[in-house]
């Protein structure tokens, strides 16, 4: 065996190897550094949050990554056979020790560093004087409804559910808490004022996802999930299905336009006075 | 030019059937009667057994804690009247425990007849059980409780029944020791029937654990 | 000499049917698996190529489906069918059924697994589950569109939630139960044969890292698959029977309310499937770990680097990998309390896997590097490993999860790690030990030109991933046009499709050199790479029951490369002390 690897083979393999290792490494920090595919601006606070983490264990990893592809490229190197012999070690219980320290100061404290921001989106609940939007996904859309004036959402029943008679939700009739719930294909809410979510599922689950808000969470059948978010910036923003729910999946998508204090008002009365004339 | 076998390897005679490390149990146990070869050490058949019940407790496992989960979820699990021939059930799987147990000590004492009969209550018992489990079911089904009547009648069905096809191939086990050649086997006699009697008071043990399981939380 | 009078078992086995197909000795079924697997990789890599085609050429017609356009049931059922099939019939497969059974008994100087009639059934028992599984195309409605995770209840309440929902996800969850008894058999066998079999001589700290790997992997499998088991019986009943373990009540599917389900959950099916989901992923790659460590010690002529602490890293990972599960749920629901905890673990599993990846480093630093093949698909996977673990960091952290759950970030993380560093353990360990198995060397030009291409291949098919899901795209979309923030992405799928092109077609060159070099290739002498363990103290390929009758001693490590003072720069496991040293 040892004569096909002669020194000369070994040499031109070891180079190629160690090569692309580099080449690979550069160009992979470019495109993480150059961001040319990339987040879209956070248009929240929370949002800003999540990115700094996000920063943070990318940089971190990114030293790591670097260290590790060069490090092999360079044993790949040093150590082709160019006739010498290799040298006999079993191991260095001090650096295992050691690297063993680093790694898992270096994992935990990055894990304990990104849980603020998870218990900010789930351990508190909304602010008071939140704004709710109960969220509906279904088999392949979204719905969004208001409480309206009353501040209450009325009852709906499954039986009542007809998408094509423009009860997508079972509004009940007999339930006057929802003559004035206002339904919406599209999620409208002020900016600069705290939202809270209420999600849910008619059929399978889904997953509400807004890149720009950071935020995701499955709707889960039987279940209503509570998440919040306040968004700064106006703007309108696609709403895409995260989690895998039938044919229709790739094509589930909805808008939250986030518009001003105004803005949204205006658009509130609008859906009402188009209640009333029904 | 090292590495052939035949220059360097030593020959060892047929007594050893294992790595010199190995833990628990050392050589070949004592179980002198018949069969086996040398290389195939009897002590492997308990391990595999256990191994088995691992992976069989884990199945199980998986179904209890579904079970509790299911059971603390909501408000739609509605009790209902626990057939009373479960009790004499388990009394009868108990005394196959019991019975198995005198079965092994015959044969540990070369009394192959008394064995033999010990041996066949046991079998008996165990399909006694299963008679009885079926029993049950159809007390059930009088009742109108069924499969899905109710997610407390899911789980007795899923329940008993995976229990009961597990008990099913302990018995089926049990007729195997009881008519096999074992001059001709590797396995030794007193090795499969121990190996058999592990199994059947698991299943005993995994029963009264269910029964608990399903009374308790019925 | 002496040699042994035996039973039945000694007798070397004849006929064609007792020797190819119901063979009961451990190297046959070794084959099979592979092959099975050899099978499963390239339906596998088909059905993800049409899935690439028309992700990015989606008005491209293809021929057999009627009217030519694909439709998004169907890619969902490539991505399902995909999915299923790499991860239970390649990567639970050939790593571990494969080469595990046909190098872990030599390795530890045994005739044969403990139970070679449960082993045969073993692999028998996966086969059929391979054809249920399978036969899922060609029912009506076809495949199933749920994915390999199956979440109900879209999952759970056939046909009214999608095509293939009906009996194509019913003979999914056929398929995949038997495969769960198939795997608790096989486990069963390979740790009892390593418990008790094990040579004299062959103390646990002797054993190759292969055989600690195999070992480990065989008890994740001993305790993971009886949980997916009883998944898929809950499953399978609230499919057909009407129960409603996963399926809550007051659902409405398309207008059409369903009364006889009420009161389950789906995320008891997410908890009992990642449960197993899990330490599934860790089956898949420990026995590459095992083959990385043995191939870059072999072929840089050194020690293993920390063999203690790579025994005891395999360890932690698997025990660790039990406890995790919980961070494929983060934005399932489920409580947010336990998603800190499942966090805090996820990230304690990257300290022995890093580990692991230090010893590599250390294995290969210092040493004398012989590029064979194998040697450089062993050195791929370091840095494939790497990589693809170090994106883990970004998951395992909810906050980040929040946004790149479900997107292509989680899809270049897992490919890389189990669709790319394991097959590069399966191909180290196939060019490591063809010759042992065939008796005939593979072809070293052919296959470095297979390594590059698919060394270089991979890395431009999911690095780019990564940038896709920074960017929000989410999983399992069939078509790019439904949501316009993908549109920017478009040109990225296309290098990715072209990339996926070229390696699916390198592999043809491995497929040529593996059957061609099986029956052409150069005459494979006992010990070729010049390696310490048992298998190279035999012929190859070798006699039926491996030792030809004598009973192997075992007197050093594994790793005894380089030895100050000793004339060769290896010393075999079984040399006698006063052989070493001994000229010849």
């Amino acid at each position: 065996m040892t004569r096909k690897s002669g020194e000369q083979g070994s040499a031109a393999v070891a180079f190629t190897f160690a090569a692309f290792l580099v080449l690979f490494t550069v160009a992979t920090v470019y495109l993480f550094v150059a961001k040319i595919w990339w987040f879209p601006p956070a248009i929240s606070q929370f949002g800003t949050q999540i990115d700094d983490q996000f920063h943070r264990t990318l940089v971190i990893t990114g030293i790591i990554f670097v260290l590790a592809q060069l490090g092999l490229a360079l044993a790949i190197f040093r150590s082709r056979d160019h006739g010498q012999k290799a040298t006999f070690f079993e191991g260095n219980s001090t650096m295992e020790f050691l690297w063993t320290l680093a790694t898992i100061i270096m994992f935990v404290g990055l894990g304990l560093f990104g849980e603020h921001a998870w218990a900010e989106a789930h351990f508190q609940g909304a602010a008071a004087g939140a704004i709710q939007v109960e969220v509906t996904g279904q088999q392949f859309a979204w719905n969004f409804r208001y409480a309206g004036p009353d501040g209450k959402f009325g009852g709906t029943k499954p039986e009542l559910v007809s998408a094509s008679s423009g009860n997508p939700l079972g509004l009940d009739p007999r339930d006057p808490a929802s003559k004035d719930d206002v339904v919406s294909p599209v999620m409208y809410a002020p900016a600069g004022h705290e939202v809270e979510l209420l999600i849910r599922t008619q059929d399978v689950t889904h997953s509400f996802f807004v890149r720009e808000l950071r935020l995701k969470q499955d709707a889960v059948p039987g279940m209503t999930i509570h998440m919040h978010f306040d968004a700064l910036d106006p703007g309108q923003y696609e709403i895409a299905c995260a989690e895998l729910c039938g044919l229709g999946h790739y094509r589930m998508r909805s808008f939250l336009n986030v518009v001003s204090q105004e803005e949204f008002d205006k658009w509130m009365r609008d859906q009402e006075t188009a209640l009333q004339q029904q | 030019m090292p590495g052939t076998i035949t220059d360097e390897i030593e020959i060892i005679d047929a007594g050893h059937g294992g790595g010199t490390d190995v833990p628990a149990g050392g050589d070949d146990d004592g179980e002198g009667s018949g069969g086996g070869s040398p290389e195939m050490p009897q002590r492997a058949y308990f391990t595999v057994i256990q191994l088995g019940l691992a992976g069989i407790i884990m199945f199980f496992m998986a179904l209890t804690s579904s079970f509790l989960v299911r059971k603390g979820l909501g408000n739609d699990w509605v009790a209902f009247s626990f057939p009373r021939i479960l009790w004499v059930n388990t009394l009868i799987l108990l005394a196959s425990s019991i019975t198995i147990q005198m079965a092994r000590r015959h044969l540990h004492e070369d009394q192959k007849a008394a064995f033999q009969r010990w041996w066949a209550v046991t079998t008996s018992l165990g399909i006694l059980f299963l008679a009885g489990q079926l029993m049950a079911w159809r007390q059930l089904a009088g009742q109108g409780v069924f499969l899905v009547t109710n997610p407390s009648s899911s789980f007795f069905y899923v329940l008993t029944a995976a229990h009961g096809l597990h008990l099913l191939g302990g018995v089926l086990a049990l007729f195997y020791v009881s008519h096999r050649n074992w001059q001709r086997s590797r396995m030794s006699q007193v090795t499969a029937t121990d190996v058999a009697s592990i199994y059947w008071h698991f299943m005993d043990g995994l029963w009264v654990f269910l029964f608990a399981l399903l009374y308790l939380g019925r | 000499m002496v040699t042994h009078e035996g039973g039945g078992h000694h007798h070397a086995p004849s006929g064609f049917i007792r020797k190819y197909i119901f063979s009961l000795d451990h190297k046959v079924i070794g084959i099979q698996y592979y092959m099975l697997a050899l099978f499963s990789v390239f339906l596998g890599m088909a059905l993800s190529l049409l899935m690439r085609i028309h992700l990015v050429w989606p008005s491209l017609k293809f021929p057999l489906i009627p009217g030519g356009l694909m439709t998004p049931e169907q890619y969902l059922a490539l991505v399902t069918m995909h999915g299923s099939i790499m991860v239970f019939m390649v990567l639970t497969t050939a790593p571990q059924s494969g080469f595990g059974n046909y190098m872990l008994p030599i390795q530890i100087g045994a005739e044969d697994m403990a139970f070679p009639v449960l082993n045969m059934l073993s692999f028998w028992i996966t086969f059929v589950s391979l054809v249920v599984l399978t036969s899922a195309f060609f029912v009506t409605g076809g495949a199933p569109i749920s994915g390999w995770t199956a979440y109900p209840p879209l999952s759970a309440m056939g046909e009214i939630t999608g095509p293939g929902e009906g009996m194509g996800q019913t003979l999914w969850v056929v398929g995949v139960a038997i495969f769960c008894i198939a795997s608790l058999l096989g486990a069963l066998n390979f740790i009892t044969t390593t418990v008790d079999l094990r040579a004299k001589g062959m103390t646990l700290g002797r054993m190759p890292l292969t055989v600690w790997a195999w070992l480990v992997t065989a008890i994740l499998g001993l305790l993971a698959f009886g949980v997916l088991l009883a998944a898929c019986l809950l499953l399978l009943l609230d499919r057909l029977a009407g129960t409603s373990f996963f399926i809550p009540g007051g659902l409405v599917v398309t207008d059409t309310p369903i009364v006889s389900h009420t009161g389950g959950s789906p995320l008891l099916w997410q908890h009992l499937f990642w449960f197993f989901g899990h330490p599934e992923v860790y089956i898949a790659i420990l026995p590459g770990m095992g083959v990385a460590s043995h191939v870059l010690s072999t072929f840089s002529r050194k020690p293993v680097f920390g063999y203690k602490a790579m025994v005891g890293a395999l360890g932690a990972i698997g025990f660790l990998g039990f406890c995790v599960w919980g961070h494929h749920m983060f934005i399932s629901g489920m409580s947010p309390y336990s998603a800190f905890a499942f966090s805090l673990l996820t990230m304690t599993i990257g300290v022995p896997s890093a580990i692991k990846t230090f010893n590599w480093l250390g294995t290969v630093w210092g040493g004398k590097i012989q590029f064979t093949t194998a040697m450089m698909f062993a050195l791929g996977f370091v840095s494939l490993f790497v990589t693809g673990g170090l994106s883990g960091l970004f998951l395992a952290q909810p906050s980040i999860d929040l946004y790149l759950h479900d997107t292509y970030f989680v899809v270049a993380h897992f490919h890389l790690i189990m669709g790319v560093a394991a097959i590069f353990g399966i191909f180290s360990a196939t060019y490591f030990w063809f010759p042992k198995m065939f008796g005939r060397m593979l072809n070293e030009t052919i296959g470095k030109i297979h390594f590059w291409f698919t060394f270089v291949g991979v890395y431009c098919i999911f690095m780019p991933m990564h940038f896709l899901g920074i960017a929000g795209h989410p999983r399992r979309y069939a078509d790019t046009t439904g949501v316009n923030f993908l549109a920017p992405l478009h040109p990225v799928h296309y290098f990715i499709t072209i990339a996926a092109m070229i390696t699916i077609t390198a592999q043809l060159l491995f497929l040529f050199n593996f059957f061609y070099s099986m029956k052409k290739g150069d005459k494979a002498t006992e010990n070729p790479w010049n390696a310490t363990t048992l298998e190279w103290s035999i012929p190859s390929p070798p006699p039926f029951d491996n030792f030809a009758g004598h009973v192997p001693v075992v007197y050093r490590g594994p790793y005894e490369f380089s030895v100050p003072g000793a004339p060769d720069d290896y010393i075999p496991q079984h040399l006698t002390p006063e052989r070493v040293g001994k000229a010849h």
